[in-house]
């Protein structure tokens, strides 16, 4: 085994870990403002995945041109959902919500298997073989693309909620629901707005994803895990710790598939789940 | 019967109360008094056993209960009531009292009966069968004491109970009170705000300021005393 | 006699009378509706007694029907015996699992996903199990389909029938003796408020512990039901985290921490389901997944229109 094999599967480790950040991103963004476990986010991106495969197979479109009408798409769909299905719901107990988005899942996950079938699908653009090459380093061209679309994503929405009106607002109503209300906040609104922004990263991260991996129905209910491993190892409310959990656990992935066994990768991912929801259940850099 | 000795904590190097010490002594009703933040309900979380005190010791019937858990001073037979009240709202009224009857009796018959009787004490006999959530204030409140002493407790730490209550209500609630200490001897340390309700109860009080106990003696006493007029009572204050 | 004993005594009639009033394939629907009664009813004592969502109850399935299965398999002990060694190992891992969650502190949604990730991570750690047949599954041998062989659990789909049936009657009067009992009442309030619960003296860390293992060892139970009557299991189908969603359908439909609950949801949903896969089949559509977006659609609409389930809606109406 070759120091540059493992480079190599680190570096892809970290790009693809990119592209789980942002979808953990969304997520994070969702459960940190509006507090809604949402279950169904795996199969959101997987449905992302899918619109991917069908605009490439009948316009020839790349993925990432799509992107962003798809991610304008989504955004729409979550602002509807939250407003129609789960804004009703905040006053309900918790477990109540989370059935109302397992249900969501379960919908999806199967009206995906009923329309395409559970054979593989992709999409193969041109560049999708290429490779950088630095020395005896390889780095493929659309996992590099996928990475810095993540990062550009994940970018825009840090800037959003730094320095933005309605961004500070979005984290007024996550800090003090109550508090902020009482200033006039519409926080319903806000809510959806984010569920919406939540949307869009996965949406875009979705986009990007289909470059790397084939997508069937199964992904949507394996990415949700993946991306609540991620969130709670990352830190909640951290958008920073989602992109670093998501790395980590790139790595992770990597490493375990190149030293055990490629089916022991997701084991890795429970186990650190387990860890970290014992031993610091506020992830790495999320505050409690 | 309660004694606490030099007993202290601080968060996070706070100070909520330092070195406080006083005894509630059998059958009596005692009364700790105080502005908002003196540290009253530090001190009764401490008794009450939801935090251990820093520093500091204290004794029920000469046996130590500092660090206990709050379900093994509810054994040890200290009961204790809410500030915000904590009602089983998917129960019944008469179910409600019976997860406190359940500690002391075994059977489900014999713990429908104690819940019946105590229910019938608090005016609230009527309501046995209704589901808590239904209940107005003060018939939480009521609720509240009811399912405590349902615990047979031989000391009830009643937390800011008169909240909310309006004059007749916490005047029939007194009277419920005084009735229980009277008629089986049962001791009563309560936090309160509402003067009305401590010196018609009350035989001692305990006037605690920064977290520190400034004052105690009997409701005349402290009444007049200086401190208690200056960081609390006001000038104005009658008996 | 009132008009719910009276009730219950027709249906409990009309479940004994059954396999000569249905065919084969009516029984082996009634089995599997039993069967998702029975381990919702189980799931339904950690999540409505206690108040604890389990999200990774399968886990519980599978090991106890992968040991009863894989003794079975290797030594030809007999289900009996295999159940002990099931239930022990189910309870001592529901306890694990409660202790850390409860000792850390770790509840709501924190601990559902603990659940699923400890199934996730079992799930994958059967398919590297060569013992136990790894992800090609394991194979039990059926020795004979005719007679009642009690002891090694062989026979006609009728025997499965009635000892599905009388494990669910079992549960069912488990579980209302329970609500009727200390054990009950302290469950409930434990699950309404626990910082109330403490202050009456009961020591909810230790009650939390029970509810977990009593739902695990029934739950194991349910797990070498599967195994014999099965006869195959696989990693990938028995502790995927579809199962986990198909045992709490039945108990959230019916409506969670109820008696009847479990039961009534196992009914509606398998009832409703089968017969929406006739019709489409009687109509040549034939796809696959319309039987689980159905599920989803029905959890939908119960969630948000029933919110406390099915059967507090039909017992009122029923005046039980």
């Amino acid at each position: 085994m070759s120091v540059d094999l493992v480079l190599n599967v680190l570096i892809a480790g970290v790009l693809t870990g990119l592209v789980y950040g942002l979808m953990a991103l969304g997520l994070s963004v969702i459960f940190g403002v509006v507090r809604v476990v949402n279950f169904a986010h795996g199969e959101m991106m997987t449905v992302a995945m899918y619109a991917a495969t069908v605009l490439f197979a009948n316009l020839g479109l790349d993925p990432f041109v799509v992107a962003l009408p798809v991610a304008a798409a989504f955004f729409v769909f979550g602002y509807v959902l939250q407003t129609a299905l789960i804004n009703p719901f905040i006053t309900r107990p918790e477990h109540s919500q989370f059935m109302l988005l397992v249900a969501v899942a379960i919908v999806m996950v199967n009206a995906l298997l009923m329309v395409f079938g559970p054979d593989a699908r992709n999409v193969q653009v041109d560049y999708q073989l290429d490779s950088f090459e630095i020395g005896k380093i390889l780095i493929d061209k659309a996992r590099l693309y996928a990475a810095f679309a993540a990062v550009l994503t994940a970018g825009g929405l840090f800037l959003f909620f730094k320095h933005s009106k309605t961004g500070k607002a979005i984290r007024a109503c996550a800090d003090n629901y109550l508090g902020a209300k009482v200033v006039g906040l519409n926080v319903k609104k806000y809510y959806a707005l984010t569920f919406g922004l939540g949307c869009v990263c996965v949406a875009i991260a979705g986009c990007a994803m289909v470059l790397l991996v084939d997508v069937t129905p199964p992904l949507g209910p394996a990415y949700t895990l993946l991306a609540f491993v991620i969130v709670i190892v990352g830190g909640l409310g951290s958008m920073g710790g989602a992109l670093l959990g998501g790395v980590l656990i790139g790595v992770s992935e990597a490493l375990a598939g190149l030293f055990i066994a490629p089916s022991a990768k997701s084991m890795f991912s429970f186990g650190l789940l387990i860890l970290v929801l014992l031993l610091r259940p506020q992830g790495l850099l999320g505050k409690r | 019967m309660l004694e606490a000795k030099a007993i202290a904590k601080s968060f996070r190097g706070l100070r909520a109360v330092h070195a406080a010490s006083f005894e509630v002594p059998e059958g009596g009703i005692v009364g700790l008094i105080g502005p908002n933040g003196a540290g009253k309900t530090t001190i009764f979380n401490m008794l009450a056993g939801v935090f251990a005190p820093d520093a500091g010791s204290i004794f029920f019937q000469d046996k130590p209960i500092h660090g206990l858990r709050a379900d093994q001073v509810c054994s040890a037979g200290i009961g204790r009531t809410f500030q915000i009240v904590k009602p089983f709202a998917g129960l019944s009224v008469l179910d409600n009292v019976m997860v406190g009857a359940f500690l002391r009796e075994k059977t489900s018959s014999g713990a429908r009966n104690l819940s019946a009787s105590i229910l019938e004490k608090l005016g609230l006999g009527a309501k046995r069968d209704l589901p808590a959530s239904s209940l107005t204030l003060p018939d939480r409140k009521r609720l509240e004491v009811a399912r405590a002493l349902a615990t047979r407790p031989r000391l009830l730490l009643l937390d800011e109970v008169m909240a909310g209550l309006r004059p007749t209500e916490c005047d029939q609630l007194v009277a419920v009170f005084r009735e229980i200490n009277r008629a089986e001897g049962l001791t009563i340390l309560l936090i309160e705000h509402v003067m009305r309700a401590v010196m018609a109860l009350a035989g001692q009080i305990v006037v605690l300021h920064h977290g520190e106990v400034i004052a105690r003696g009997t409701p005349e006493q402290v009444v007049r005393d200086p401190a208690v007029l200056e960081c609390y009572l006001g000038e104005e204050t009658e008996v | 006699m009132t008009k719910a004993s009276a009730a219950l005594a027709v249906l409990a009639a009309l479940l004994i009378a059954l396999p000569a009033l249905v065919g084969n394939y009516g029984l082996s629907v009634a089995t599997l509706i039993l069967y998702f009664a029975y381990t919702g009813q189980a799931w339904n004592v950690m999540m409505g007694f206690a108040g604890q969502l389990s999200l990774g109850h399968a886990l519980y399935v599978g090991v106890g029907g992968y040991a009863a299965g894989a003794i079975f398999y290797h030594w030809g002990i007999g289900p009996w015996a295999g159940l002990w060694v099931a239930m022990a190992l189910c309870v001592a891992l529901g306890v694990v699992i409660g202790f850390l969650a409860f000792r850390f502190g770790i509840s709501g949604v924190y601990f559902a996903l603990l659940t699923i990730a400890f199934a996730e991570f079992t799930r994958i750690g059967f398919d590297h199990l060569d013992w136990t047949g790894g992800p090609g599954g394991l194979f039990l041998k059926v020795a004979q389909r005719d007679t009642w062989d009690v002891a090694n659990f062989r026979g006609p789909p009728l025997m499965y029938y009635y000892t599905i049936l009388f494990l669910t009657a079992a549960a069912l009067a488990l579980c209302a003796w329970l609500l009727k009992s200390r054990a009950g009442y302290y469950w409930q309030a434990i699950r309404e408020n626990e910082e109330a619960a403490q202050a009456l003296g009961i020591n909810t860390f230790r009650w939390k512990m029970l509810a977990v293992a009593l739902s695990a060892a029934m739950t194991s139970v349910s797990g070498v039901f599967y195994a014999f009557y099965y006869n195959n299991l696989f990693p990938e189908q028995v502790f995927n985290i579809t199962r986990s969603i198909e045992i709490i359908l039945g108990p959230v439909i019916g409506g969670v921490g109820t008696l009847f609950g479990p039961i009534l949801g196992a009914v509606v949903l398998t009832v409703l389901s089968d017969s929406l896969t006739e019709l489409l089949a009687a109509l040549g559509w034939e796809i696959p997944g319309i039987k689980q977006v159905f599920y989803g659609v029905v959890l939908l609409a119960v969630v948000m229109f029933l919110p406390n389930g099915i059967w507090p809606a039909v017992a009122k109406r029923l005046r039980l």
